[in-house]
């Protein structure tokens, strides 16, 4: 009885296209947020509230080259989840649904996104901050 | 006629076949927490930047001021909310048979509250020097 209701997504019904790879990877980047970002959010400040060596611990995982591949990742992942809910945000007021609107944003998305990573790694190296 | 339709979707509610009647509001909450998260991670990338370092005494002396742990709470409810409301929708996506989706909503909502307690307390532990 529940198998005969309508279903959606139609998940085998797709092409490749700017516009749908900004939707799944709005999904992909927000799963990669919530259970590697938010875990590891929350085992950082577990870490600082229990102990120097438990901070130790996650510094040194942290630190790894494991580590730092998910941070470069992670980072990339926040700028596109951040872009594409903007994007979210505009449209459901009701503005870009045009074709060639839709697509201009989408591709200004995926461009935003590493634009702003790589200025987030630079400030992190070279800005006024950290070391 | 009209008590037995009556009585046909209130079972259909029952198991979870019919609306919730609760969309709108899911809906619009992913759409303030998201709002509220914009504006707090800006802040907090922002400021972990300009940190000098992230050593444990720095990060701890950070997090211990009143206009830091504050906002850094009202970070976590944020983003651990939306989280809960983005992973749900995608569970409702993709996980059809009716006994595993059901797990994988209270699954989903275990992870959340264990993950934000945890990061809430940890905050409250520093910034009451515990």
């Amino acid at each position: 009885m529940a198998d005969s209701r309508p279903l959606s997504p139609h998940l085998s019904i797709w092409k490749w296209r700017v516009h749908m790879a900004t939707s799944i990877f709005h999904r992909i980047s927000g799963n990669a947020l919530v259970f590697a970002g938010l875990t590891l959010f929350a085992w950082w400040l577990a870490a600082a509230a229990t102990s120097k060596e438990a901070y130790a611990s996650f510094a040194a995982v942290a630190d790894s080259p494991i580590g730092w591949i998910v941070w470069v990742g992670l980072s990339w992942m926040f700028f596109q989840h951040l872009m594409s809910g903007i994007r979210h945000l505009i449209m459901d007021s009701g503005w870009g649904y045009a074709l060639g609107t839709s697509k201009m944003t989408a591709t200004w998305v995926f461009v935003g996104a590493i634009l702003l990573t790589a200025a987030f790694w630079a400030v992190f190296f070279f800005g006024p901050g950290l070391r | 006629m009209a008590t037995d339709f009556q009585s046909a979707s209130g079972l259909k509610r029952v198991r979870g076949l019919g609306s919730a009647r609760s969309g709108a509001h899911h809906w619009w909450l992913q759409r303030v927490t998201a709002a509220g998260n914009l504006v707090l991670l800006i802040w907090f990338v922002a400021s972990v930047l300009m940190l000098p370092n992230l050593s444990h005494s720095g990060v701890t002396a950070w997090i211990a001021q009143p206009l830091v742990a504050v906002p850094l709470i009202l970070l976590i409810f944020s983003t651990f909310w939306h989280a809960r409301l983005g992973v749900q929708v995608m569970i409702e996506d993709y996980v059809h048979a009716e006994g595993l989706k059901l797990l994988a909503f209270i699954a989903l909502n275990f992870f959340i509250l264990a993950a934000g307690a945890v990061a809430t307390f940890s905050v409250l532990a520093i910034a009451f020097g515990a």
